[in-house]
């Protein structure tokens, strides 16, 4: 893209998305060592990611004092104005995808039996397609690519798929082993969790699409 | 590019392939555009494209400038403004113009007001002529302003007055569309945006064209607003899809500040 007359106005926009970008890869990492430390019973690791999604939550504040600032100054227009918008929402979202990783980091003490526990098995493969979603959807706002931006879109479909069979799974396994009910419910709520980080990476696919284009994808529902 | 779109009511202006020459230049190329009542019309783009030359092509203030040669149509409810038989002081009675400058008369407020009434025979004896001045200011915003001084002159009230006593004094003669030349540009922001909620409040009643360098101005007041370019107008559309997603490149290069 040409470069604005206002030389200014192109460091503010590349800080911002350099933001998000910083956003994003924290975002990533906690997913995935929320994952790990749940698996391995590494409670250390959990508390990490616990802590370091204040770290998130100040960057967010910074992209918001940002986007806000540039707004005010260089009333943007066009897809200057649609890229500071996506910008300030997807702060947001990655913001909420901290949240559920460090939700889950919080349940690491909170499982007993894990090594011979089944329904652990099932967490990390939906986990896994979760946060590819993410790495490629902020890969897709680096590119200011649309068309990998719907590809994630329809990813989600996988991780819904994914949460149908792990409840099922899961109600079933507690049927059998009452007394694992407290551990596997916890479970749970790592699935949904991690179905929500689906759907929040999907959220973030249509601002980059509509930061790109200035629509949202044709099946937004 | 010819444009047409579905509307209510018959366009109250429209020009059709119109090209403006100053001598051998060509200042304005083949524009085609319909003007409505309902809705106000802003014209953007960047200095010498073109649009200034056009807007002031649509009450025939170009013929005061020799070398300005007019091609294409224009019409104003269906009749050729260009025509033979035309009555241009007429003309400029129903298409009225206001100024980047504040131009008021150097008589009274009054006087600056009942002038074009009085001189179009609109009034008949002093309390209807009265009548149609308070009418006029009120429309304008400026009446509580200026009432207890209507025989002060003109040229001493402040300049966002001045601009809206001209635009009650382009009110007055009863116009049917009203041009505006970046009307703000030589206002503070108190003046401008008084300015901008005046022209909300006339929309509808007049069809109004406004050429702005403001982008923000043209976005805030306007509901079509079209780019001009190097004398072509490139783009033509909805306000908010010219501000939120430009079809083409140059209008999106041009709002955002990447012209040039």
């Amino acid at each position: 893209m040409a470069e604005h007359t206002v030389k200014a106005f192109d460091d503010d926009i590349t800080r911002l998305r350099g933001l998000i970008a910083e956003m994003g890869g924290i975002a990533e990492l906690a997913i995935a060592e929320a994952m790990q430390a749940l698996l391995s019973g590494d409670e250390e690791l959990g508390k990490a990611v616990v802590e370091r999604d204040q770290k998130l939550d100040a960057l967010e504040s910074e992209v918001d004092a940002m986007a806000v600032r540039t707004l005010a100054l260089r009333a943007p227009m066009a897809d200057d104005l649609r890229e500071i918008i996506a910008a300030l929402k997807i702060a947001g979202v990655l913001e909420r995808i901290g949240d559920y990783a460090k939700n889950i980091a919080k349940r690491v003490g909170k499982i007993e039996g894990r090594n011979r526990f089944e329904p652990l098995t099932l967490l990390p493969a939906m986990n896994e397609v979760a946060a590819e979603m993410v790495h490629d959807v902020l890969t897709a706002f680096a590119a200011r690519d649309p068309v990998l931006a719907r590809e994630v879109i329809e990813r989600d479909a996988k991780v819904d798929a994914f949460y149908d069979s792990i409840f099922r799974n899961f109600v079933s396994y507690m049927v059998e082993n009452p007394s694992t009910i407290s551990s596997a419910a916890q479970l749970l709520f790592v699935a949904r969790n991690i179905e929500r980080i689906g759907d929040h990476a999907t959220n973030v696919a249509e601002m980059v699409h509509f930061a790109a284009l200035g629509t949202y994808p044709p099946d937004r529902n | 590019m010819v444009i047409q779109e579905k509307l209510s009511t018959e366009p109250k202006m429209r020009t059709r392939d119109v090209s403006i020459f100053y001598g051998d230049k060509k200042a304005v190329d083949s524009v085609s555009i319909d003007i409505p009542t309902e809705f106000v019309t802003a014209f953007i783009g960047p200095s010498g494209c073109g649009k200034s030359t056009f807007l002031r092509a649509l009450n025939r203030m170009n013929d005061t400038i020799a070398s300005a040669r007019v091609d294409g149509r224009i019409e104003l409810d269906g009749e050729d403004i260009y025509h033979s038989s035309m009555d241009v002081v007429q003309l400029r009675a129903r298409v009225g113009m206001v100024f980047q400058k504040p131009n008021p008369f150097p008589k009274s407020i009054f006087e600056n007001v009942a002038y074009g009434p009085r001189i179009h025979g609109l009034a008949e004896g002093r309390t209807e002529l009265q009548e149609i001045v308070e009418k006029s200011l009120r429309r304008a915003g400026l009446w509580e302003e200026v009432k207890d001084r209507l025989e002060e002159s003109g040229t001493a009230l402040s300049g966002g007055q001045q601009q809206r006593l001209c635009i009650a004094r382009a009110i007055a003669v009863q116009p049917e569309v009203i041009l505006m030349d970046e009307p703000c540009s030589a206002l503070d922001p108190i003046a401008t945006a008084k300015i901008e909620e005046l022209i909300d409040e006339l929309r509808g009643r007049y069809a109004i064209v406004i050429v702005t360098h403001s982008m923000q101005q043209a976005a805030r007041v306007s509901q079509r607003t079209a780019f001009f370019h190097l004398g072509r107008m490139v783009e033509y559309g909805h306000t908010s899809d010219i501000f939120t997603n430009p079809t083409e490149e140059r209008t999106k290069d041009y709002i955002t500040g990447r012209y040039g």
